[in-house]
């Protein structure tokens, strides 16, 4: 089963108390933005078989939203941090490094 | 040509120790260059080539995979066939599918064991009930014969079941008695076989690494056999259609996750329908060797590994054995996971794409198996001609331009 760590309460999640909420770090693009990035923020989704970043809400917890990375190939989980950012930490991204040299996802690296 | 497989064949082989069966497919080095290359060999893939050859007439074809023939999710799914969707293109693409499966042991002489044996679709919330009268009057107008049944009809055809759960009683069932299940492995092994009785390359082993592009239209791939050329390109992928996008250079409305199944062990015969409970959310049938087969919900986050979360096998098992009492003590056997791909409308993209000369079939998440037939006769045409009035609503610019064909909000699980 899948466990995340939920930064805000500190416990660690299993899977069934949590909720997942998809593509982290999505840019909206409202009223008056091109086509192309319209339907790029309402439709197209990365979809990597490899580093991925998503949303999450401790839904039976603490009810907060937060952010984690995750690697779909291997469902190995190489952290999780609050959603008041619109970008991976660091530390987080130093973390991924260390096991997936190399790695990119949409513009991070 | 190779033998045909008939009740002679088997008489004359038990006559010889079967020792003139021939392989049912070749496995060649692959050629330089070919009209059209399909990546993925599983039932679509392999559809798709059958119907460019057969209807089409293009037949300098070769077919990739990555693995072995029909191991994804052909040979993952829980083998139900049925068309009673609600919206039109969707029954049109579906129905035609399903009618050629038909007849489709004697199109490609291979026995596929398409059982007509009826699915019913459970209707245990009164806003399932008008749901699903709406899409019986729907498949009504569109020529697709179903019916919405009683409760006391729906005990009779599946008297195993139990209608009065304290929970979500039975309120009566959507009914199509044309649908059934086959034998999914079947499928694609007469696909195969017919597709290199007509000459066509099946090359398993053999995963794609890049596709290349000149000029904005593609002219091969690069892969772990070499590089071959093509001047037709079908990417028919199922969850990995997000990876070749990405080789390829677009980007797809589309995530991968993990759908998982289950069979018990084998019992006397004590169903001989299908039934899918979407409120409770769990399927059942039972296989010609007795198996019951158990299809449930699929998880909510992106992955490729082929297994999904076991919480979902408990909710799914929980409610089959509030709906049907007396398999609660049976023992499961198998359980294993395939990777769907999802579309935001739950419904499939069978389209050209930015890169010319390149089309994708993708999309069809947790109900591809159904669709086959439909969806490689489609595909094919779009391939060879451009244009498929099967295809014609399916395709990528839909979702820029606000048509979804809705079948999320029509059934209101994932299907």
């Amino acid at each position: 089963m899948l466990t995340l760590h939920c930064p805000y309460c500190g416990i660690d999640a299993d899977e069934t108390e949590l909720a997942p909420g998809g593509e982290a770090h999505l840019r909206r693009f409202g009223p008056g933005s091109s086509d192309d990035d319209f339907e790029s923020y309402l439709f197209a989704r990365e979809n990597p078989k490899g580093v991925h970043f998503e949303r999450w809400r401790h839904a039976y917890g603490c009810g907060k939203w937060f952010h984690a990375a995750r690697c779909t190939a291997t469902l190995e989980v190489f952290g999780t941090y609050p959603a008041q950012t619109t970008e991976p930490p660091q530390d987080i991204r130093d973390a991924i490094s260390a096991k997936r040299p190399g790695w990119t996802w949409r513009t991070f690296a | 040509m190779k033998k045909r497989y008939s009740a002679f064949a088997i008489a004359r082989e038990a006559m010889r120790n079967h020792l003139g069966w021939e392989r049912a497919w070749a496995s060649p080095i692959p050629k330089a260059k070919y009209d059209a290359i399909i990546i993925g060999a599983g039932g679509h893939g392999l559809a798709t080539a059958y119907y460019l050859g057969k209807n089409h007439g293009i037949r300098n074809v070769a077919i990739l995979e990555k693995g072995w023939l029909g191991g994804g999710n052909t040979g993952r799914n829980t083998t139900i066939i049925r068309s009673n969707y609600l919206q039109d293109p969707s029954a049109a693409i579906y129905e035609k599918s399903r009618s050629l499966y038909e007849t489709l042991s004697q199109d490609l002489n291979y026995n596929i064991m398409y059982s007509p044996r009826g699915v019913m679709m459970l209707a245990q919330t009164h806003h399932e009930v008008r749901g699903y009268q709406r899409t019986a009057y729907a498949n009504a107008l569109q020529g697709v014969k179903t019916e919405f049944i009683s409760p006391r009809r729906v005990k009779e055809l599946c008297p195993i079941m139990n209608i009065d759960g304290p929970r979500y009683p039975v309120l009566g069932a959507l009914w199509q008695d044309r649908a059934g299940t086959a034998r999914h492995d079947a499928v694609a092994w007469g696909y195969a076989r017919a597709c290199s009785d007509m000459g066509m390359d099946i090359i398993q082993q053999c995963e794609v690494t890049a596709i290349r592009r000149e000029g904005g239209r593609v002219v091969g791939v690069d892969t772990t056999k070499g590089a071959i050329d093509c001047n037709k390109l079908g990417i028919v992928v199922a969850g990995h259609s997000g990876v070749l996008a990405d080789m390829a250079g677009f980007r797809l409305p589309i995530e991968s996750v993990a759908l998982q199944a289950l069979v018990s062990e084998p019992i006397k015969p004590c169903m001989d329908v299908v039934v899918m409970a979407n409120t409770v959310h769990g399927y059942m049938s039972q296989s010609d060797k007795g198996e019951m087969v158990i299809g449930g919900g699929a998880d909510g986050y992106n992955n490729y590994t082929q297994r999904g979360s076991f919480h979902h096998i408990e909710e799914t098992v929980r409610a089959l054995v509030e709906t049907f009492p007396m398999i609660a003590r049976l023992k499961m056997l198998r359980q294993w996971g395939g990777i769907v791909d999802m579309t935001g409308d739950r419904s499939p993209i069978l389209s050209k794409t930015p890169v010319e000369n390149v089309f994708i079939n993708c999309g069809w998440g947790t109900g591809g198996f159904k669709a086959i037939p439909g969806s490689g006769w489609g595909f094919a045409e779009l391939m060879a001609t451009g244009h498929s009035p099967l295809t014609a609503e399916f395709g990528l610019e839909r979702f820029r331009e606000g048509r979804f064909v809705d079948e999320s909000v029509a059934a209101g699980v994932a299907h």
